[in-house]
């Protein structure tokens, strides 16, 4: 039996960073919202020290993450294969429960750059149109650098960004990223404090010409009080920052800001253990009437009416229910139409280490976002004609812990246990600088999403299906910004240096990558060509909205969150000021 | 180490009913208590095999205790006997197919039924080709067991070799460093090992102080500060 619930304005599915948002913009507004989170609340209590200092427990068993025995995807590299359920969590990360995985995030936060806003154009202005690989579907975004930066401007000071700006109204600031989009004003707190990679690495590429700034972090460098009046603690760099909630309250995380902000309003109401299982629509499926749930408490079944419904569930969670509801139409490869789980896109990310005799990281000291960045090979910052791909990289030191099961590396050749192994362990753990190349990938046509044939999630519905696998595009960027990272490790001149292992084909989905999963539902022009329009408004069902990276027309070479951010705070300012006025479609085709 | 092998031990503690709260080597001045000893999941011919196979990846030497005193055999043992071991937080339904390595573990097994039949389908291997048991083998021997399982080149019966040997391997590293409440990194060794300061972390201003410089802390864990 289900329960009928009273109607409410709005309802959002999911309470991450975005669904937060959400909730505390459209609560501000006056509107009644209902949040609905299918995992636990969160309390202070629960990331108390000594505690939440437990790798095994968080970094390991991944006690925070999605639980994947209730609801998984599958995957294949392509379609000729039969997928196979993702068993286990491994290249991947979703976050469960109130706060998403704004609560176990590392922080680091970027703007994307303006080129990659307008990708397509640009290239084809650039390069020419024939220098776009064949099953590459390369696309502007619907909305500019320009006309997102006053959003961006206003993630970056609920989340009290620590860094330094760059370009600030056309000026370009000593000291921060040359090549960023100019921004109003400097970031709202200054960089953390460097640790001896991030000096090292500072030096290095300065001496090759590079243009080293400190990574943009919600690692607050000091106590900062948001916009909301909320206070947030200074970063102690403890070093269990990702997979871990913040003892100190120093990372800017959903659950410490935006939902507690939110719940000032009475009219905001938030509801644990809901896990929503389709998104209910008019007889004549060009409106939706609200939300199905079932409470993983009891079992029992809701329907919570609303006039608007806001997709708040990850890209997976929004794509997933868009599917199972029958809002849009799903893509196929073959005919290449169809839009819902079109442009599924990933990262294509590499690891550099170097081993130096003579130098003491102390890498237990260390930030979620501590580290520094060079963009002198992201985005269009340098010439792709000689290189022959598309897209770019964030090359970068990290500094983020030094948790001993899983972050401590040996130099090549050292034997994998016996007392060798343990020699070695014990002599290169405190010696060790880590680099990253954070590499841009495009949406390309056989990387997609839909609904598995075969299996189902403990609500019985079928499984989503990921079909995804590395391209030759993204085969020729990991291969030369490898080296080029690679190069700059060798600069540094360390004792031993760490193999050069670019990405190649096939991608796994075992060994940990990134959580920066995008596409599935994209935003753009064409209501044939994306699921939603420039506002994240569903082309098809205008009173849904679908907030996430699931809106990215492709990948860029930085972590999602800052244009997440922005196109949530964007897309709220829409519904305010423009659908509220005049519900029904914000764009007419 | 005491000469008669493990197995022996245990069978004679267990016939005079006494758990077997046995001293193991000279390190035994600090031995938990009895019933942190004691195996919950592993019977005696697995215990025979995780504390060979432990000690084989992490011997006793100048730099720590065998893997066995650090606890890493015990950590193994509790966590196959508990929730993770019963395959919580996996996803087990079928249908089953082998799939390639890029779409990862595809066995219908949780973790404690892939020990069991690993262990069971090592020993009939070293039965079959060395005519002992694993714990029984020569170093050379075992050594050249435990190359051939990392490199998934070990013919087991019912199940790969790989899988096997991957969570293993795993599983003594978790047993070395995780927080010494789980029963491995026996007095925080694993931890001082690599200079690893434990659950002690507000180091806002020791990145600047120590910023190059070593950091020589004793370590703390969680039991040392509930
Ligand atoms: C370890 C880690 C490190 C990261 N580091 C960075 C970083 O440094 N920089 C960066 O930019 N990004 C980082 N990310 C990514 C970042 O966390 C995400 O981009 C961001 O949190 C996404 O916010 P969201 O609101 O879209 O989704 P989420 O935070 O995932 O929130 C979605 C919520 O919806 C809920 N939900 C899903 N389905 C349903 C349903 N059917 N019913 C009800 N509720 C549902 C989920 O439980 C979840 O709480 C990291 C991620 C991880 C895991
Ligand atoms: S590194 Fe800083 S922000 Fe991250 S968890 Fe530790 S104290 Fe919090």
């Amino acid at each position: 039996m289900t329960t009928k619930l009273k109607e409410v304005d709005v309802v959002i599915v999911g309470m991450g960073w975005t669904g937060g948002i959400m909730a505390k913009e459209l609560s501000d507004a006056g509107l009644t919202v209902v949040g609905l989170e299918r995992g636990a609340p969160r309390s202070d209590a629960g990331f108390s020290v000594p505690m939440i200092r437990d790798e095994l427990r968080y970094a390991v068993r991944n006690e925070l993450f999605m639980d994947v025995s209730r609801d998984t995807l599958t995957f294949r590299n392509k379609p000729a294969e039969r997928a196979l359920p993702m068993r286990r969590l491994g290249s991947f990360l979703p976050g469960e429960g109130v706060g998403g995985a704004g609560v176990h995030w590392n922080g680091q936060t970027y703007r994307l750059s303006p080129h990659d806003h307008a990708l397509r154009s640009r290239v084809e202005g650039r390069y020419g149109k024939s220098f776009i690989p064949q099953d590459m579907q390369l696309a502007d975004w619907p909305m500019s650098y320009a006309e997102l930066e006053p959003y961006y401007d206003k993630f970056e000071y609920v989340a009290g960004i620590s860094g330094k700006a760059g370009n600030i109204a056309g000026r370009i600031q000593e000291g921060g990223n040359p090549f960023e989009g100019p921004r109003a004003r400097e970031y709202p707190n200054p960089p953390l404090k460097p640790s001896l990679a991030s000096e090292m690495f500072t030096e290095t590429t300065n001496k090759l010409g590079y243009h080293p700034f400190p990574r943009p972090a919600a690692n607050m460098s000091r106590p900062y009080t948001n916009p909301d009046g909320i206070q947030l603690g200074e970063c102690q760099y403890c070093g269990f920052c990702e997979n871990f909630g913040c003892e100190a309250n120093a990372k800017a995380s959903p659950h410490i800001t935006v939902i507690p902000a939110a719940l000032r309003n009475k009219n905001f109401s938030l509801k644990p253990y809901a896990w929503v299982t389709r998104v209910n629509l008019a007889p004549d499926g060009k409106r939706a009437t609200g939300v199905s749930y079932t409470s993983v408490l009891t079992g029992e079944e809701f329907e919570q009416p609303a006039s608007l419904v806001i997709l708040c569930a990850y890209g997976f969670g929004n794509v997933h229910l868009m599917l199972l509801s029958g809002i849009g139409k799903p893509y196929d490869p073959v005919s290449d139409t169809g839009t819902v789980g079109k442009g599924y896109c990933y990262q294509v990310a590499t690891v550099v280490q170097a081993f130096f005799d003579d130098r003491n990281f102390n890498p237990f000291m260390g930030a979620g976002s501590l580290g520094v960045v060079i963009d002198d090979f992201n985005g269009d910052n340098f010439d792709h004609g000689p290189v022959g791909y598309i897209g770019g990289a964030s090359i970068y030191s990290a500094s983020l812990g030094g948790r001993p099961i899983n972050q401590r590396a040996v130099p090549p050749g050292t034997p994998r246990w016996g007392t060798e192994w343990k020699k070695a362990t014990a002599r290169w753990y405190n010696h060790t600088l880590q680099m990253s190349v954070q590499g841009s990938n495009m949406a390309s046509r056989y990387n997609y999403l839909d609904l598995d044939p075969t299996y189902r999630n403990a609500f019985g519905l079928p499984l989503m299906r990921m079909t995804y696998n590395f391209t030759d595009n993204d085969e020729k960027l990991s291969a030369h910004l490898t080296t080029v990272a690679h190069d700059i490790a060798r600069a540094m001149g360390p004792t031993h240096l760490g193999p050069k292992t670019p990405r190649r084909a096939p991608y796994s989905i075992v060994p940990y990558q990134s959580t920066h999963n995008t596409g599935g539902a994209i935003a753009g022009h064409d209501p044939g060509k994306s699921a939603l329009n420039r506002y994240l408004q569903s082309w098809d069902v205008p009173n849904v909205f679908v907030m996430g990276a699931n809106a990215f027309p492709h990948n860029s070479g930085y972590n999602p969150t800052g244009a997440v951010g922005a196109l949530t705070y964007w897309a709220a300012d829409a519904i305010r000021t423009k659908y509220l006025k005049d519900p029904g479609p914000l764009l007419h085709t | 180490m005491v000469d008669i092998a493990r197995r022996d031990v245990l069978t004679m503690a267990g016939a005079v009913g006494v758990g077997v709260a046995i001293p193991v080597s000279s390190a035994a001045a600090e031995a938990p208590p009895a019933a942190a000893r004691s195996y919950q999941f592993f019977d005696l011919n697995e215990v025979a095999f995780i504390e060979a196979f432990v000690d084989h990846l992490i011997p006793a030497d100048d730099l720590t205790p065998s893997g066995t005193e650090l606890g890493i055999s015990i950590y193994i043992d509790r966590q196959l006997a508990g929730a993770w071991g019963r395959g919580a937080r996996m996803y087990l339904l079928g249908p089953w197919a082998a799939g390639t390595a890029q779409q990862g573990y595809q066995l219908p097994l949780p973790p404690a039924d892939l020990y069991r039949c690993a262990i069971r389908a090592v020993e009939a291997h070293c039965a079959a080709v060395h005519g002992a048991s694993f714990d029984r083998l020569q170093p050379a021997q075992r050594q050249q067991i435990v190359q051939a399982l990392s490199e998934g080149r070990l013919p087991l019966q019912e199940v790969p070799a790989q899988a096997f040997f991957d969570m293993a391997y795993a599983n003594v590293m978790e047993g070395l460093f995780a927080d010494p409440i789980y029963g491995g990194n026996k007095n925080k060794q694993g931890w001082k090992l690599v200079g690893f300061p434990g659950v002690i972390a507000a180091h806002a201003e020791n990145i600047e102080h120590f910023r190059g410089k070593p950091y020589p802390v004793e370590p703390l864990g969680i039991a040392d500060l509930s």
